[in-house]
């Protein structure tokens, strides 16, 4: 709700007014800081090609923590996130090769992903299980399934039309692939209607009190329902993404999407019990990831620091959002 | 303020329940019970534990299916296939647990499930919400009712318990065309800030709504009951008055000590 007043500056009385108001705020700020720090640590850091590279890095993790968000909104998990967008890479890629239309072969994929959403939220909603078990299942079943379709390996799918999102455009010196567009877009669609419809309120108010949600009339378990069928949708369109990136569909990639989309989705200060958060807050817990990614890079520093870093980020925004619950 | 009864012209009853019967196997929640709540009238409903109050508020919500009998809403049979359908009738409740979203501020909360959408293309097409409107028309409830709240812009859970009753009372005041239904509307609260909920129940009733009170707590019931339903082993065992009984009286009732 607050999301909305989060960027411009406002004349609130206090400074502690105006960041319990603007939950994005603190994240933000992390985001600043890091940025910072790199900048003055690495020149190259700040360099347009190299700002450029950090928001093509962003693009996957970023685009499916949209459809993290919208589930951990309403209190649940996803932990099939990596899976059904594994699954939309190689059906496209399947059919594709088999020399099906592109388009007609990519639409396909996002329908499959699309209803392997519906999937999870019919069982979340309808036989009422756990959406961390639920998704945990999916994933399990997902990943065994795939392999077994591509006999264990990765392959090539060269077309234009799936690698299309790869494609660079200049916007003012500033080189954008179209996959980066794609992923703003879908933050400001995702966004109004998260904020400025009837739909996104209930996703809130669910995830802060189903029961108060169902007595005011609200049909939670059909809503539930369309919030994973979104979801799937948002990682069907991540899955064209991911081909831009790299033309290849492999049944073992994305195997860190899951913890990366709920990293980038914590980080940004959207609450695991529901019902507080938003995409602005999502959108920079992507960027945060991304930066510190490749910020340690730059600065030549092993992988694995960048692992142990945004571990200790997670805890301290869990542990945050833990205390602000208990205070409340 | 206080009902009038007149024996030549009766008063207009809003919601009535005739012999209504609730079994759940062998058990008998309600054992034929009568309920008639009067136009602009504070009915209080009484009893002890498993009385059958809340199950009968239950029938009288569409909240559970009688196993007979009739209710009957400005004398026209009803049936209620759940709570959605008593609200679009005009019947609102507040329930104990407020039924309310605490992380969104108090105009969403008024207005949650009901929420109203901008005029124009904005609203149809884009489904946009009409945040502006649903904020004025949030003030001028709580205004109406007298209730002083901080900002319409704070979360629920920003609230103390007395404010959050408020906005519950409120939202039911709001949307009611007939009458409020309260369950224990002041069962968590202090004694400033139950005399703050009591006003509110009367600036409803001074609204021309009919109100059900449900309560353990008799010096309430006294204070602003113009008459009292008293429940007891799954039936209505007298109907009183403020005037004619004394508390002592409805608790020998409610008991079984004393006949009305």
């Amino acid at each position: 709700m607050n999301t909305a007043t989060a960027s411009p500056p406002e004349t609130s009385p206090s400074l502690k007014a105006r960041i319990i108001g603007a939950p994005s705020a603190g994240p933000l700020l992390v985001l600043i800081g890091f940025c910072v720090i790199f900048a003055l640590t690495n020149p190259r850091f700040l360099a347009t090609h190299n700002l450029s590279i950090i928001l093509q890095q962003t693009v996957i993790i970023g685009v499916l923590a949209i459809g993290q968000t919208l589930v951990i909104l309403t209190a649940g998990i996803d932990l099939a996130v990596g899976a059904i967008c594994v699954l939309g890479t190689i059906v496209a890629g399947k059919l594709v090769n088999l020399g099906y239309d592109p388009v007609l072969s990519m639409g396909f994929a996002v329908l499959v992903c699309t209803a392997a959403g519906l999937a999870a939220g019919g069982l979340v909603s309808g036989l009422r299980l756990p959406p961390f078990i639920v998704t945990l299942g999916i994933l399990g079943i997902l990943t065994a399934a795939l392999r077994l379709i591509s006999e264990g390996g990765a392959f090539a799918v060269r077309d234009p039309f799936l690698s299309w999102t790869g494609n660079t455009m200049k916007l003012g010196g500033f080189v954008l692939t179209y996959g980066v567009l794609i992923m703003f877009t879908l933050y400001a669609v995702v966004w109004y209607f998260l904020n400025q419809t009837k739909w996104g309120r209930h996703v809130y108010a669910i995830g802060n009190n189903p029961e108060a949600a169902r007595l005011v009339g609200i049909p939670v378990r059909r809503h539930l329902l369309s919030v994973y069928l979104v979801a799937g949708l948002i990682y069907g369109i991540a899955a064209w993404l991911a081909l831009g990136r790299i033309p290849n569909a492999d049944p073992n990639a994305m195997q860190t999407a899951n913890l990366d989309s709920i990293t980038a989705v914590v980080i940004g200060g959207t609450s695991l019990f529901g019902g507080r958060g938003g995409l602005i807050g999502t959108l920079i817990g992507a960027l945060i990831v991304g930066v510190l990614r490749n910020g340690l890079t730059l600065a030549g520093i092993d992988p694995l620091w960048q692992d142990l870093v945004t571990g200790i980020l997670v805890i301290i925004a869990v542990a945050l959002d833990q205390m602000s619950r208990r205070r409340n | 303020m206080s009902f009038e009864t007149n024996t030549e012209t009766p008063p207009h009853v809003v919601l009535e329940a005739r012999n209504v019967v609730k079994t759940y196997g062998h058990v008998t929640a309600l054992a034929g019970v009568d309920f008639e709540l009067r136009a602009g009238e504070i009915l209080a409903v009484v009893g002890d534990n498993g009385a059958g109050k809340s199950t009968l508020i239950k029938a009288l919500t569409g909240a559970l299916h009688p196993t007979s009998g009739e209710i009957l809403l400005d004398g026209a049979p009803v049936h209620f296939r759940g709570p959605l359908d008593a609200r679009h009738a005009g019947i609102e409740t507040v329930y104990q647990d407020l039924a309310m979203a605490p992380a969104l501020d108090i105009a969403s909360n008024l207005f949650l499930g009901r929420e109203l959408r901008a005029p124009g293309i904005l609203g149809s097409i884009f489904r946009r919400l009409d945040k502006k409107r649903m904020r004025e028309e949030a003030r001028r409830a709580m205004s109406e009712l007298k209730f002083r709240l901080p900002s319409i812009d704070n979360a629920v859970e920003a609230l103390s318990g007395g404010q959050r009753q408020g906005v519950a009372v409120a939202r039911a005041a709001l949307f009611a065309r007939k009458l409020v239904i309260m369950d224990e509307p002041t069962a968590a609260l202090g004694v400033r800030e139950t005399g703050q909920v009591l006003e509110l129940i009367r600036s409803i009733r001074e609204r021309g709504l009919a109100v059900v009170l449900i309560s353990h707590n008799m010096p309430n019931v006294f204070d602003i009951a113009d008459r009292i339903h008293i429940m007891r082993l799954g039936r209505r065992a007298a109907v009183v008055t403020p005037k004619t009984h004394s508390m002592n009286d409805v608790v020998a009732i409610m008991t079984g000590a004393a006949t009305a």
